[in-house]
């Protein structure tokens, strides 16, 4: 489903990803750990397709198609979701009518019907339930005076709204105490499905716990340099990032 | 980054949908201002003698002031003597009597402006008076406000027919000698709407008065008068547009607004005027007077003002809350993009006691505008327990752009209570990779954020207009990003 072939990322002349590799296939949660300024949320933003980067060398293809020459919102639209480590406030915007013109702006862009909004409120409903997000949230203003916990969740509820064929979760483990992390890693495992895929972007193992990853990725330096299964996890939360470094460099 | 600098870049392209011109023959006098001049409007308009010289008393006044200088906006001198001081459309018959006389090419515009005078075609529940160049073309609905007392129409009509009223009120509020650009409309005004809500009404209908200037070097200057008697209510709305010219064109109008003890007036602005091209050639000086004042206890003025238009805005609707208990509320939008200048705010003189104000303004800038916002908030000594809150936000889009606020706050009554808040903000890159990601295009994703900035002003818009708000937002900023 995604493939990234030899990517090279900079970010003001200065190289971030330097010839990253990796197949995804459909169905499968990659995790990827490493180390802070290994280029973990680069790769993230760049999948999502942020301004900012600069694509200086390889390919990324989705369904075969070339991912880098579209636009963030045309990334959107073919099922690519990146829930943000620091999900942004809208003040004056309300978190339901974002969701519904999120939808339908995607919805419209696939030719599919827009959703009324009767239809709209039952499916809101029925996936806040799933992230145990109260309702009260669901009017106020887009993660406006939402506690992080909160924010995480909205990003989760947003997720299941959208049904993206392929979700980036960027640190949503990040400022979380272990209830909240609980409740999103249910959220995340009940959209689980043999045609979704999810890359788990994650400094910490514990995550992973709670969300089984078909493999695991090593980040270092902008270069994936080591994968394996969730043992592989369990080793580093063991020998710190250190161990895998030494070994790259050496 | 470079997408955003382009979309900046388009942002000053966005086309202005009402620069449209009626080819109407018309009667216009030559530019030039004089006695002479007025002598001519005020016979053309077949005024009292009483009316007449009190507008060679404004006149004669006006020649001893200076233009002011205070403003944050810059343009060259205004050549009074190249401006021609009226112009109506030639009418075929002695003056319609009815819609059914009016010229059809006069119909034909306000139909393209979206505004069908024809009563069975309106938008229910909304009476409108339309003003083309200097003279008003048509009234709705008059006969079904006339069943409840209720006075809409022409200033013209109503110096002849309600003169009694037209002297009692005309001028007690903003009086000729408040500043210039009112003294000057004091002189040459030439039409506007009247309004009249006898006691304990409540106006059945929104009433609104669409303003056009067609006519090329004419000013506009229209007067609108509207008087609450006690315990009545009215909401009226005022729109206006004109067609793109390379030349700058004056509109100065005078609004007085009075209301008696437990009256209500509510005064929507949407205002889109002509804003100039992108070079700045072109466009309105949008220089304008409106006050009111409550004058009885517990009686209650708000304006609600959309500022979308002009290549310079130059106004401050204001409240003079004399009766005890009295409110008023002044809500802004106002964005300048391209070279607009706008230097708008209100002024809340408390003068009563228990008295409350509240300013919400929201000041949106972009490509090269400047946008000011100038308030006074004034506690008179007597002015017991009187409290203000304002709130003052600026949105920023772009880096060309600018954002200044002036408050002034005079108190000389230490029970009084005075609050003011301020912020200055940019749509965030964050904000719009988060809803490019969701899906949404940058367009979308600016004009859904800074219609959640607007939101607190555009719930005091009447319904019906909310929308229509709403949309010419968009309009106005589409590709607007920074």
């Amino acid at each position: 489903m995604l493939s990234i072939r030899n990517l090279q990322v900079t970010v003001d002349d200065k190289p971030i990803i330097q010839g990253l590799n990796l197949e995804i296939g459909a169905g499968e949660v990659h995790a990827i750990m490493g180390p802070n300024g290994s280029g973990k949320s680069t790769l993230s933003h760049v999948l999502a397709g942020r301004d900012g980067y600069e694509i200086t060398g390889g390919e990324v293809l989705f369904d075969g198609q070339d991912l880098l020459d579209l636009k963030a919102e045309e990334r959107a639209h073919r099922g690519i979701f990146l829930a943000m480590q620091y999900p942004v406030e809208l003040p004056g915007v309300n978190n339901m009518v974002f969701m519904r013109e999120s939808l339908n702006a995607i919805r419209r862009a696939r030719g599919e019907p827009e959703f009324d909004a009767v239809t709209f409120m039952k499916r809101v409903r029925e996936k806040a339930r799933l992230v145990d997000l109260d309702d009260k949230l669901l009017k106020r203003n887009v993660n406006v005076g939402f506690s992080g916990g909160e924010k995480k969740r909205n990003e989760i509820l947003q997720m299941a709204m959208l049904e993206p064929r392929l979700a980036i979760l960027d640190e949503t483990d990040s400022g979380l105490d272990i209830d909240a992390l609980r409740i999103i890693a249910e959220g995340v495992n009940a959209l689980r499905s043999p045609d979704r895929s999810m890359i788990l972007v994650t400094h910490y193992q514990r995550l992973l716990d709670y969300i089984q990853p078909d493999y695991v990725h090593v980040l270092v330096d902008g270069r994936i340099v080591r994968s394996g299964d969730k043992q592989l996890a369990l080793e580093l939360e063991a020998k710190g990032y250190g161990w895998i470094a030494g070994e790259a460099a050496a | 980054m470079s997408s955003t600098q382009e979309t900046v870049d388009e942002l000053v392209q966005t086309g202005y949908e009402h620069g449209f011109v009626t080819e109407i023959e018309s009667d216009t006098v030559p530019p030039g201002l004089s006695e002479a001049t007025i002598r001519t409007i005020s016979a053309k308009k077949q005024e009292p003698e009483w009316m007449l010289e009190w507008r060679l008393k404004a006149y004669r006044h006006w020649l001893t002031l200076d233009a002011p200088a205070w403003a944050h906006v810059a343009h060259p001198p205004i050549d009074y003597q190249a401006i021609s001081y009226y112009s109506a459309p030639r009418k075929k018959t002695d003056g319609p009597k009815s819609l059914d006389e009016i010229d059809p090419q006069l119909l034909d515009a306000y139909n393209k402006l979206g505004i069908p005078l024809e009563e069975q075609k309106a938008l229910a529940g909304v009476a409108v008076d339309a003003v083309f160049d200097s003279v008003s073309v048509a009234t709705t609905f008059r006969k079904n406000l006339a069943d409840v007392g209720v006075i809409f129409c022409a200033m013209s009509e109503a110096v002849r027919e309600y003169p009694e009223l037209v002297q009692k009120y005309l001028g007690s509020v903003v009086p000729h000698t408040d500043n210039y650009f009112a003294c000057l409309n004091s002189a040459v005004f030439t039409d506007g709407t009247f309004v009249y809500i006898p006691r304990g009404v409540r106006s059945p209908m929104e009433l609104s008065t669409y303003f056009r200037i067609n006519e090329a070097r004419t000013g506009q200057f229209e007067r609108t008068l509207i008087v609450a008697e006690e315990g009545s209510y009215v909401s009226y709305l005022e729109g206006c547009t004109a067609p793109m010219r390379d030349e700058n064109q004056l509109h100065a109008a005078v609004v007085e607004l009075v209301a008696m003890e437990d009256a209500r007036i509510k005064y929507s602005t949407v205002q889109n005027w002509y804003p100039g091209d992108e070079q700045g050639r072109g466009g309105i000086y949008n220089f304008v007077t409106k006050r009111g004042e409550c004058r009885g206890d517990r009686s209650h003025i708000s304006w609600t003002q959309v500022e979308t238009g002009s290549a310079i805005t130059w106004k401050y609707p204001s409240c003079i809350l004399r009766g005890n208990d009295s409110v008023g509320e002044f809500y802004s939008v106002a964005v300048t993009r391209g070279k607009q200048q706008a230097d708008t705010g209100t002024k809340m003189i408390h003068l009563g006691r228990n008295t409350s104000s509240t300013i919400v303004s929201k000041g949106i800038s972009a490509g090269a505008g400047q946008n000011t916002y100038r308030g006074l908030v004034r506690m008179a000594q007597r002015a017991e327990h009187a409290r203000n809150h304002t709130q003052c936000d600026s949105l920023l889009l772009g880096d060309q752009c600018g954002a200044h606020t002036f408050p002034y706050i005079e108190v000389r009554n230490p029970t009084a209570k005075v609050e003011h808040e301020a912020t200055t903000s940019k749509i965030s890159e964050d904000q719009l990779f988060y809803c490019r990601q969701r899906g949404l295009s940058e367009e979308n994703a600016v004009s859904m954020i800074v219609n959640g900035f607007c939101k607190e002003v555009f719930k005091e818009l009447p319904l019906e207009f909310a929308a229509e708000a709403q949309k010419l937002l968009s309009i106005t900023l589409e590709g607007a990003v920074g």
